[in-house]
């Protein structure tokens, strides 16, 4: 701020000095004498302290271990399965014609209740790459007639000077690997509706947008689309256009919506279509159950459950601590002038 | 100037001391400090008594300011003798002189550098368009000019650079981290806000430059009569009339006004804040050519350029073929008003911006608070880890490029080439090579990572400041109410400094004492008067002037006055002498209220006397209560009112009081046409040029003055002679020359002066009492015990500084002293040397003050320092320095203005403890603006000080809450602040750094854009100020009642670098937790970018929010809004964020908030990350509480007994 005014003739300078001659007014706030709560760590409120975050965080854990216990997830990388034991330049095969379909059996080991989520887990996948992320336009998506704001989009966004639909990177990676599931000859029907954000599908992909140009160019990064189909309605591209966060991520591809009972065997027929070899990416398929917690991960009980026991031992410390080495409260011989006279 | 004047003093002290060259050299520097303050420059050189011209010196009298009279606003010269006509000679032998002489002062007009101004030519004088007009601007834009020129301002701050070249690098296409408006929203904020501040200032500037301009003004026209005309419409030449309390509008030489002799009192309030009234003269040669209608002078002025110096003025006129020099007193400065005098007639010849008071009007230059430059050195560690972090994330991207090289045209998620068909094809697409990315990698990175430097933290800061100058603005325990004065914050960048201070220097008089003056005893020819005894009414009655201030009177001296039996006794003759010299001896002006008393006017007519010094009217007034009451004073005559009888009495000439002689003489003509020469001044300089030598009346009159000295009471010795004819006419002679001589006029009057002032008859001894201000034992004893170092630094002598040291509880019979009291350098060095080894002190080394004063502190030492100490500062500084760091109390005796500052930079530069100086008057200015921090008192004196200081206030007490409380709370809530904020900052970059390690070095942030630059500006800065301002660790009542918890300041408890570095410690695991706890719950799940990174701001804003809120101190109403509603708005602006379609972030917080992990695991991250610093502080607490801790404990458990 302006330090010192000036001392310049005139007025202002005399109003500034009648302002300084009236008397401050009195309240508790212009003298800071408001009545303020100050918190003291006396012994007891810093072990009940403690021990309020051990009770609240011990039950908290426990519930979280149990529900991440129930879930059932049954994980099966197969990027390396299938593959032909005789193919040795994966990159060369994958983007060959061939038919890559492959066949993979999965064990039950527990009771799935419906809905079973599928899921497919890439790995070594950066979809946080900051090329990456930006390489979409919110706009296209959204409305037909700005289909040509490509600009974000670079360098994916045209074809032959047409706008590619959706542009830009993300889309034109769209995953494209498909799965079939069978438990007993008895095919299972995978439902895909409704596994995209409803927010997504309603506000950023429009209902009068289409396919144009897609997946048109010399190289192809992933699923084509069908161009008769409106972007809302292509729940994979709305959970892929969901990029995610870290370089190993699930996707949710569908939904089985019965029970699978212990010990089924799912046979699944895979494509097995997805380019993760030229990065060295895993490919995973994975089923799981979940619980109000999300799906499996044993991660957040165990945390809890440390934190809380670890609060717990901490009180006891500080018991201990108190009985020990007792000091009483505004004691003043601790006060640094009582504890070693005449210095200063 | 002053350079080559203490070069020339080193060059000799060195000779005649053998010094080597490196002290000098040293010492020279410390010359170079002091010179960079404009008001002190000139005076100094002057007080350093080179045998320069000193103009005419000033007429105070008071022995305090013996070496401060070159300091003092405004000179009073009394020019009235007629010149005599040889000074063409003077002049062109002076300037010839002054060609070969290696200084030049700029004291006398170069033909070269002279403007001329013909008077009441206004179109001839502007010929050359050499002078402004009278139209002033403070205002520093117009509506054109005002956004680049603000913008421009704004932008010589660092820290807008720093914003600016970060908005600049990120619009480079290859490092658009942020979109355009993100990036630059911080800084447009920071601008705008600035600007708004700027420009309401600017036209409140403007309104009252209008108002100024507007002024009209009486101005002589063409057709030869005053008309009114506007202020901004005159011109350097015009000749104008000022009437009775009206002010002046420019800077004017005078050429006659309603008194005959050409005298104009004014008064100088807005230009030095000094209200009494001050006189001016016009030459006589021009008065008689001046009517109230009319103005018949015509001639030219010559005066020098422009310049800012209020004190002097040099110029000569051409007027009917002679040459008059004019000089300081001859001419009016804008901006003063015009008072007990009717009208005056005056040329201008400064106008508008050129004029001294506009010329004066520029800010001091600012302080910087010891603290901030300790956080500018952690700033520099700050740097160090953003440099680290950017490396870091540049080999990484090299690493991953190199890695990946063969794989960038496949990478689905990194494509450097246009594999399309089309224009573009096989073109790259923002791929710069790989030591390029590199580049953009390291400088995007320094984008994502920018707010790691706190640029917020200066504005955060500076709104704390703020807030916390409010709250000692409206301290009503620090308004003095007698005089309705509030406390003053001048500057804004030192209070934490209040916290910290380990030395006071202090003024005595004025500040420690109230700087009125009350006439207690007096000493007539070896007689004691003063054990004041009632006054019988009889005697009361005969008073007819009644005065401001009742004088108790001793009867026995009025009765030895009034005795009717042998008037001609020798002790009744001295008597009416003693008082006549009290009366007429001085420069007061005494000014009767009312119309003039008639005969038949038997009412009591007031008279209120107005001088520059306190003491000159306490004499006055006590003379008027013995009967002798200075009624008129002009410059050729002063009238006496003796008991009714007026006495007139002609003022032959006066020998104003210097520093060389301090004393002050004034030769009367009596009616009875005996001349007398009456001398006043101070005893060491009187009692050398007595006649009756150690006779009885002197052994008498010694034995007086030492108890008066002892009783703390300032003594003057006055004197008086009978000059003979021959005396007289030799004198006249002398005089005459002297004071109309151009060069080495102060000698020559010196020379004169000493003509008469010799073998003087003793009158008496008079001891004026200036009393202690209420509190000032107590606040000292406080400030002792706070571990606060107090000197007094006073001008006075060694008698009375003691006895003052006693009175205010500085000195305690417990104490060893140490008087240090030598003539020669020599001399001194052996008794510092001796008192060294004697208490034991141990030389030190630079700095290291303090330990050693731990070991010895308990002696207890006083020093008295009684010498010409300048040597003494330049020669034994070690020396000085070493012992009286180690006492606890100093005072400093007979010590000049430049000693002061000198004093205060010897501590200043050889420790790292703070000072705080503290005075009153111009004398102080140079220590106030030396110190690290400066108080004025708004006192009796003026307001030099407190234009100088850094805080002002109406008395020394408060300094005891000043510091002990808000020096306490500034501290601890600016330390606080501090450290939070790099906290703050550091934690979400460190929580950044991390993920951009999980994202290919690509400098994703998963947090939006808006967010990232939101997260310092809205939502965690609002607590962040309210605690800096509002929030208390101990109340006033309990700081006041241990003083010792001050020391918490000295020993920097609050800021120092093992905090900063536990800090950033703490900083680490915190952002370590607070990335990895989310990371590890997400993991294998399908969360994605934007989810993570909702839950990551709202994690970090609830952690620092929470963060803070365990460390504040004492809880109320608007902190807890404040705190809380943080973590809500940031919550608002989440949900607004994420309610734009357009944005990638659309509804992820309600997709967020509907699942119970998100919240549990916000939960964990709270506790885990806080549980570390949560046991720490318990732990240190239990452990090692601190003297705040048991404070705190202290005052709840009183509270819960009900005793507060």
């Amino acid at each position: 701020m302006s330090s010192s005014g000036a001392a310049g003739a005139g007025s202002t300078d005399s109003t500034a000095a009648r302002r300084n001659t009236k008397r401050p007014k009195y309240s508790k706030f212009t003298q800071q004498e408001l009545p303020a709560c100050k918190p003291i760590l006396t012994p007891r409120a810093v072990i009940s302290a403690f021990l309020l975050v051990s009770v609240v965080f011990v039950p908290v854990g426990v519930a979280s271990l149990l529900a991440s216990r129930k879930v059932v997830e049954i994980v099966y990388r197969y990027d390396s399965k299938c593959i032909p034991k005789n193919v040795t330049n994966k990159v060369a095969y994958i983007q060959s014609s061939a038919d890559k379909a492959c066949s993979i059996t999965l064990n039950v080991t527990k009771h799935m209740k419906s809905p079973v989520y599928i899921y497919y887990q890439l790995d070594n996948f950066y979809q946080n790459h900051r090329r990456y992320v930006k390489s979409r336009s919110d706009e296209q998506l959204r409305k037909r007639g700005e289909e040509n704001e490509t600009s974000t989009c670079k360098p994916e966004d045209m074809v032959n000077g047409r706008a590619i639909v959706p542009c830009g990177l993300i889309a034109w990676s769209l995953f494209n690997d498909t799965y079939s599931f069978s438990v007993n000859k008895r095919n299972l029907t995978v439902n895909k509706k409704g596994i995209s954000w409803k927010s997504d599908r309603n506000h950023k992909f429009g209902k009068d947008v289409f396919p144009k140009n897609f997946q048109n160019s010399s190289i192809i990064g992933g699923a084509h689309l069908n161009e008769s189909i409106p972007l809302r309605e292509q729940e994979d591209l709305i959970v892929w256009m969901r990029t995610a966060a870290l370089p190993t991520f699930r996707k949710l591809y569908g939904k089985i919506e019965e029970d699978l009972k212990e010990g089924e065997l799912v046979n699944v027929t895979l494509n097995n279509n997805y380019n993760t070899y030229s990065f060295n990416g895993k490919k995973k398929l994975v089923l799981s159950t979940t619980t109000w917690l999300g799906g499996k991960n044993d991660f957040l009980g165990i945390a809890y459950l440390t934190v809380g026991g670890l609060c717990f031992f901490l009180a006891l410390a500080f018991t201990i601590v108190y009985f020990v080495k007792p000091r009483q409260l505004g004691d003043p011989s601790y006060l640094s002038w009582n504890r070693n006279p005449g210095g200063h | 100037m002053l350079d080559v004047k203490l070069r020339r003093l080193f060059t000799l002290l060195s000779n005649v001391l053998g010094i080597g060259i490196e002290s000098v050299l040293v010492n020279l520097s410390k010359g170079h400090a002091v010179e960079s303050f404009p008001l002190l420059k000139e005076g100094q050189g002057q007080g350093q008594g080179q045998g320069q011209e000193q103009g005419q010196g000033t007429p105070m009298d008071s022995h305090r300011r013996s070496h401060s009279n070159s300091l003092l606003p405004f000179e009073i010269c009394e020019n009235s003798k007629p010149h005599h006509h040889h000074h063409h000679h003077h002049h062109h032998r002076s300037r010839s002189r002054f060609k070969s002489g290696q200084f030049d002062d700029g004291f006398y007009v170069h033909e070269a550098n002279a403007r001329s101004v013909y008077i009441n030519d206004p179109k001839r004088t502007n010929e050359n368009y050499e002078f402004t007009g009278n139209e002033i601007r403070t205002s520093s834009y117009t509506l054109l000019t005002f956004l680049p020129k603000n913008l421009f301002i704004q932008f010589h701050r660092v820290a807008y650079l720093y914003f600016l070249a970060i908005a600049a690098l990120n619009q480079l296409p290859p490092l658009a981290v942020f979109g355009r408006t993100a990036s630059l929203f911080p800084l447009l904020f920071v601008l705008c806000v600035t600007a708004i501040k700027d420009g309401y200032e600017d036209w409140r500037k403007h309104r009252s430059d209008r108002f100024e301009n507007n002024r009209d003004c009486l101005v002589l026209q063409e057709h030869g009569n005053f008309r009114p005309k506007k202020w901004n419409r005159i011109q350097a030449g015009d000749v104008v009339k000022i009437s009775a309390d009206e002010m002046i509008p420019a800077d004017i030489v005078l050429l006659g006004t309603s008194d005959q002799s050409g005298i104009a009192y004014i008064q100088t309030m807005n230009l030095d804040g000094e209200s009494n009234l001050k006189t001016r003269f016009a030459r006589q040669e021009t008065v008689t050519a001046v009517t109230s209608e009319s103005c018949g002078v015509t001639g030219v002025i010559r005066c020098e350029k422009p310049n800012r110096n209020i004190y002097e003025f040099a110029a000569n006129m051409e007027f009917n073929g002679n040459k008059i020099p004019l000089n300081q007193s001859n001419i009016v400065l804008r901006g003063c008003v015009l008072k007990n005098t009717d009208w005056l007639i005056g040329v201008v010849v400064c106008a508008g911006q050129e004029t001294k008071a506009m010329l004066n009007s520029a800010a001091a230059p600012p302080k910087r608070s010891k603290l901030e430059i300790y956080m500018n050195r952690e700033t520099g560690w700050l740097s160090i880890f953003l440099f680290v972090m950017c490396s870091a994330v540049a080999l990484g991207t090299a690493v991953w490029l190199v890695r990946h090289k063969q794989q960038l045209e496949t990478l689905p998620y990194y494509r450097k080439t246009y594999l399309n068909l089309g224009p573009h094809f096989g073109q790259v697409y923002r791929y710069y090579g790989i030591p390029m990315e590199i580049l953009f990698s390291f400088l995007s990175s320094v984008i994502v990572f920018q707010i790691m430097i706190p640029i917020s933290l200066y504005i955060t800061m500076e709104l704390v400041r703020v807030g916390q100058s409010y709250f000692m603005v409206e301290d009503m325990d620090m308004h003095d109410s007698s005089c309705g004065l509030r406390f003053q914050c001048r500057s804004f960048n030192i209070n934490e400094d209040l916290g910290q201070i380990r030395y006071i220097f202090s003024d005595k008089t004025g500040t420690l004492t109230e700087n009125k003056m009350e006439f207690r005893k007096a000493s007539v020819f070896g007689k004691n008067y003063g054990s004041s005894m009632p006054v019988p009414p009889a005697v009361k009655s005969k008073r007819r002037w009644k005065l401001k201030s009742e004088i108790p009177i001793d009867y026995d001296l009025m009765t030895l006055l009034q005795k009717e039996e042998d008037p001609s006794s020798e002790e009744r003759v001295a008597a009416h002498d003693f008082f006549i010299t009290l009366t007429a001896c001085n420069t007061v002006i005494p000014v009767v209220n009312g119309s003039k008393p008639s005969k038949e006017d038997d009412g009591v007519v007031s008279i209120d006397y107005q001088g520059e010094s306190p003491d000159e009217q306490a004499l006055v007034s006590a003379a008027s209560a013995y009967g002798y009451t200075l009624f008129e004073r002009t410059s050729g005559h002063v009238v006496v009112d003796k008991n009714g009888e007026k006495i007139r009495l002609e003022v032959l000439g006066m020998h104003e009081f210097d520093s060389v002689r301090k004393r002050m003489s004034v030769v009367i003509r009596f009616p009875d046409n005996a001349v007398k020469v009456l001398v006043k001044g101070a005893d060491t300089s009187m009692l050398s040029i007595l006649a009756n030598d150690k006779d009885s009346v002197w052994h008498a009159t010694q034995t007086h003055l030492n108890e008066y000295s002892l009783e703390g009471l300032r003594t003057l010795v006055l004197a008086s002679r009978d000059l003979s004819e021959e005396e007289l006419e030799a004198w006249q002679s002398a005089y005459a020359e002297a004071s109309t001589a151009l060069y080495d006029r102060a000698i020559k009057l010196r020379h004169a002066a000493s003509l008469i002032e010799c073998k003087l008859k003793l009158l008496g001894a008079t001891g004026i009492e200036d009393r202690l201000q209420e509190g000032v034992p107590d606040t000292i004893e406080c400030l002792r015990q706070a571990g606060i170092k107090v000197w007094v630094l006073t001008g006075d002598k060694q008698e009375t500084a003691i006895s003052i040291g006693v009175s205010c509880k500085l000195l305690t019979p417990d104490m060893h002293k140490i008087i240090i009291n030598a003539n020669s350098e020599a001399h001194c060095r052996d008794l510092l040397v001796q008192a060294k080894a004697r208490y034991g002190v141990r030389p030190s080394g630079k700095g290291q003050g303090n330990g050693k004063c731990k070991t010895i502190a308990d002696l207890g030492k006083e020093e008295e320092e009684d010498t010409a100490p300048m040597a003494l500062i330049i020669d034994g500084t070690s020396l000085l320095f070493d012992l009286a760091t180690a006492c606890r109390v100093v005072i400093c005796c007979r010590v000049a203005p430049l000693q002061k500052a000198g004093i205060v930079n010897l501590i200043k530069s050889r420790t790292d403890d703070m000072t705080l100086a503290i005075g009153d008057g111009a004398n102080d200015v140079s220590m106030i603006q030396m110190a690290d921090v400066g108080v004025g008192i708004c006192g009796q004196e003026g307001r030099q000080a407190v234009m100088a200081s850094d805080f002002a206030m109406g008395q020394f007490r408060f300094l005891r809450k000043l510091l002990l409380v808000h020096g306490h709370w500034n501290y601890q809530r600016l330390g606080y602040l501090v450290l939070y904020n790099f906290y703050r900052n550091a934690v979400f970059v460190f929580m950044l750094f991390w993920y951009i390690l999980c994202s290919a070095f690509s400098t994703t942030s998963a947090l939006t854009e808006w967010s990232c630059v939101l997260y310092s500006v809205i939502y965690t800065s609002i607590p962040t100020v309210i605690v800096g301002v509002m929030d208390k660790d101990l109340s006033q009542k309990t700081l006041l009642q241990y003083p010792k918890l001050y020391g918490a300041g000295h020993r920097q408890e609050a800021y120092n670098i093992r905090l900063f570095w536990l800090t950033m410690i703490d900083t680490l695991w915190q952002s370590l937790v607070v990335f990895l706890i989310p990371v590890l719950t997400y993991q294998n799940s399908s969360i994605d970018i934007w989810s993570l990174g909702s839950l990551w701001t709202i994690a970090i804003v609830i952690l620092v929010t929470v963060h803070l809120a365990m460390d504040v101190n004492g809880w109320i109403l608007i902190m807890h809004v404040a705190v809380w509603g943080s973590i809500f708005i940031t919550y608002g602006c989440l949900i607004v964020l994420d309610s734009i379609p357009l944005l990638p972030n659309y509804w992820t917080i309600y997709h967020l908030a509907c699942s119970p992990t998100y919240w549990i695991t916000i939960l964990l991250v709270t506790v885990v990350a806080l549980l570390p610093r949560f046991a720490c502080k318990v732990a240190s607490q239990i452990l090692w509480p601190s003297d705040i801790q048991i404070a705190r404990e202290v005052e709840a458990i009183s509270k819960e007994h009900g005793d507060w």
